[in-house]
């Protein structure tokens, strides 16, 4: 049966692989293919950024705020310098290891980045950060909140600029409150929020998915309680001093637990995205989350998708206590910039840097985006008290707000803890907290996989 | 009945070269070989060869990307660490599992498949088989996400389409448990790669010979006793092959436990476990040792299935 050249369907009911070999011709053209590509990729990965005024700044993904700031920004310089975006992946741990390996490499190209504060440590101690002029430090920390500060600090050196904070509030629906005889104006605590969901047949959302935020959880019940993950860090993994068998911890597991009776049909896999969903729908009456739903719900009803007297229930208040005595530790969020140790433009990076947290920046990227500002002074803008009238909330909790353990060893740290207390309903406040010390004392001297 | 094969053909000898060396016709022969085989053999070497004797020497030492400066040798120490580890035999299990199961649905599945290619007919047969291959041009991580939003309690459609079957309910959290979590990334898998498993069959199902299915139904031989006793021994070499590949293949899971579970609920895989303690943990020398520890795993497997089967890889391509 003669073959017509270039007709590559075989007739009979099968691949005949006689066939394939009268094909020559083709492979030429794919080696060469090849070559071209492998050249191509050989090429792509020995360039910097070519022009020494441009600057490359790795952002996480927002919804166009910080691709606004960085052209604000190059419009502001003057032909100085240019600031081009380039997106990193959505989860903070995906954006840390593209960023680490990067910079383990010696990447040049990374001049500014977006970084969660969790990892500031990590990649300060192992010199991937060019140091912050002094003036720069004075300047970018004045009128900061303390979290965002000391989220930037490691050992007792400004590592970072503060950029946006951001922090969980108690987010809870009105109606269901008042029904409950709730009242939201003094603070509540979690076993309050769990006695009334299980009355009102609700449920309360908060993070039980086995990923960064169930670590945003467990160390924001710990440090409520009095306590911390890590009493004493250390560079040494040997001399670091864990408190998750304190008092504090067990309490803290303890809640963990009595939440999870009552988190919904998905409590071990609902993460932030997952909770503001439930809570639009109504299945959930309580819930903890950053500031973000809010925006998220005014966006619905724009759209159409949500009825406007859901938000309209929408009330909020500072995180829950523990212990009824003592004021709650929110979650502590947000990002920080820092500059790559291996840019070529260390000194416009930080101009740059300087620009993109101005106050007006920052009220910008906060009323447009929904990411509270670092800067104290932008909660008294009259424009983003408008559009966030939760902002003297937000800033209150920002006061209060405890960071994750500040160690160069978080990654393992949080993974282990990730292992150990998902899910919550598993928890148990006698021993949980000593097997993930084991756990974590193992991990950390190389002794067990994670 | 027996079974039913071809006589094997007798190979006619080889004429004996004349002594003292060879001809000028095979010696350029010989050079034009070389230069044909030549540079894929070197970047064989570069892109496989290296990569695995990095990880193997890398895999000797205490070593973090972050601190390259306290980089210590300290022998096979991360093989005992991980050996001794029960993370590390519990994903060695689901890996087992995951590729057990995945790979018997596939067989049987991509039998059906490749009967269907094979006898459909001839003015629908490109439509069949593209039909049919689709799964297996999407990426992996696509596919794992499609999955993934269709089970989910929030966006999915399984919960409310399928409750009718019993342990489906409106609130199942199908990634909230070992098991259910097991079905959905095999389920993924099984979908995925069975165009895969079958193609290969078809392959196999080519090279039965027409004579033997004639001769078969002469001698008054139902379908299933030709399917059984002609058929299936005649492409055990393609059968053979078609496993083993897709059990190379399933023993690397990763992509869909990542996507569905990110390892929780104990989904962890061997690949994943590499995945976490060099990627995430950043600790080359103890990830490596991972990685090393698979692909002795996978040589394992490939040697056993060609020696335990005695499979002729030459035969499966019909030389």
């Amino acid at each position: 049966m003669p073959i017509a050249p270039g007709d590559g369907r075989p007739r009979d009911g099968v691949l005949a692989p006689s066939r394939a070999r009268r094909r020559p011709p083709r492979r030429g053209l794919a080696g060469t293919a090849a070559l071209l590509v492998t050249a191509g990729t050989l090429a792509g990965c020995g360039g910097g950024s070519g022009d020494a005024s441009t600057l490359t700044w790795y952002i996480n993904p927002d919804a166009g705020g910080q691709a606004e700031i960085a052209s604000r920004c190059t419009e502001e310089a003057g032909g100085a310098y240019t600031i081009e975006t380039a997106q990193l992946p959505r989860e903070s741990s995906q954006q840390r290891e593209q960023l680490i390996r990067r910079l383990a490499a010696g990447d040049a190209s990374i001049d500014l980045v977006s970084l969660d504060p969790p990892y500031i440590p990590e990649f300060a101690e192992a010199g991937f950060l060019a140091p912050v002029p002094d003036d720069v430090a004075d300047r970018v920390t004045e009128g900061v909140v303390q979290s965002a500060i000391d989220g930037s600090t490691w050992k007792d050196e400004l590592v970072a600029v503060p950029f946006w904070a951001n922090t969980q509030l108690l987010w809870f629906k009105k109606s269901v409150a008042e029904a409950a005889g709730l009242d939201m104006e003094q603070p509540v605590t979690w076993e309050q929020l769990v006695q009334v969901a299980e009355e009102q047949d609700t449920a309360i959302a908060a993070q039980g998915i086995r990923a960064e935020a169930l670590t945003v959880w467990v160390n924001a019940l710990i440090e409520s309680a009095g306590g911390s993950i890590i009493e004493r860090s250390a560079d040494n993994p040997e001399d670091v001093r864990l408190g998750l068998t304190s008092d504090a911890a067990v309490r803290a597991a303890e809640v963990m637990r009595n939440v999870s009776t009552v988190g919904g049909a998905a409590f071990s896999t609902a993460g932030e995205d997952a909770n503001v969903t439930d809570f639009e729908e109504g299945d959930a009456a309580f819930m903890v989350n950053w500031p973000f739903v809010w925006g998220r719900a005014l966006d619905a009803v724009e759209a159409g998708t949500l009825d406007p007297s859901v938000p309209e229930d929408y009330g909020w208040a500072l995180y829950p206590r523990v212990l009824e005595d003592e004021s709650s530790a929110p979650p502590y969020g947000g990002i920080n910039l820092v500059v790559g140790a291996f840019s070529a433009n260390v000194d416009a990076a930080y101009e740059a840097a300087e620009c993109i947290v101005s106050e007006e920046n920052q009220a910008y990227y906060f009323t447009t985006n929904g990411n509270p500002a670092s800067k104290a002074s932008v909660y008294d803008d009259p424009e983003v008290l408008e559009v966030f009238p939760q902002a003297p909330v937000i800033r209150e909790s920002l006061e209060q707000a405890a960071p994750r353990p500040q160690t160069v060893y978080y990654s393992e740290v949080s993974g282990a803890l990730q292992r150990v207390y998902h899910p919550a309903s598993s928890v148990e406040p006698g021993t949980t907290g000593e097997e993930a010390s084991e756990l974590i004392t193992a991990v950390l001297r190389g002794e067990q996989l994670l | 009945m027996t079974q039913t094969t071809l006589p094997p053909v007798k190979k006619t000898e080889p004429v004996q070269a004349p002594k003292g060396g060879i001809s000028d016709r095979s010696r350029a022969e010989r050079r034009l070989g070389w230069l044909l085989a030549g540079p894929a053999f070197v970047v064989m070497l570069a892109v496989t060869a290296y990569p695995i004797l990095q990880a193997v020497y890398e895999s000797l030492f205490s070593y973090r990307l972050t601190d390259p400066d306290n980089r210590e040798f300290i022998g096979l120490s991360n093989y005992w660490v991980i050996l001794t580890d029960s993370l590390w035999w519990q994903s060695i299990w689901v890996t087992v599992f995951i590729t057990v199961v995945t790979v018997a649905v596939e067989l049987v599945l991509g039998f059906g498949l490749a009967m269907v290619m094979a006898k459909a007919l001839s003015s629908i047969r490109p439509v069949v088989r593209a039909a049919i291959l689709i799964p297996y041009a999407v990426i992996t991580v696509v596919s794992a996400f499609a999955w993934q939003f269709a089970f989910d309690i929030n966006t999915g459609f399984v919960n409310s389409w399928f409750t009718w079957l019993p342990g489906v309910a409106a609130d199942t959290d199908w990634f909230g448990d070992w098991g259910t979590s097991i079905l959905v990334i095999c389920l993924a898998e099984i979908w995925k790669t069975t165009p895969f498993i079958s193609l290969l069959l078809l392959a196999g199902l080519a090279q039965v010979p027409d004579v033997l299915q004639e001769a078969a139904m002469v001698d008054g031989a139902t379908w299933w006793q030709r399917l059984w006793k002609v058929t299936i021994p005649n492409m055990k070499a393609a059968i053979m092959v078609a496993v083993l590949f897709r059990t190379l293949d399933a023993f690397r899971v990763f992509d869909s436990i990542f996507i569905m579970t990110a390892g929780a609920n104990g989904t962890e895989s061997v690949s994943f476990l590499a995945y976490r303690q060099t990627i995430a943990r950043l600790e080359i020398g103890l990830g490596s040792a991972v990685s090393v520890l698979l692909f002795i795993a996978v040589v394992m497997i490939a040697f056993g299935f060609i020696k335990g089967f005695k499979i002729n890889l030459s035969q499966a391509r019909g030389e």
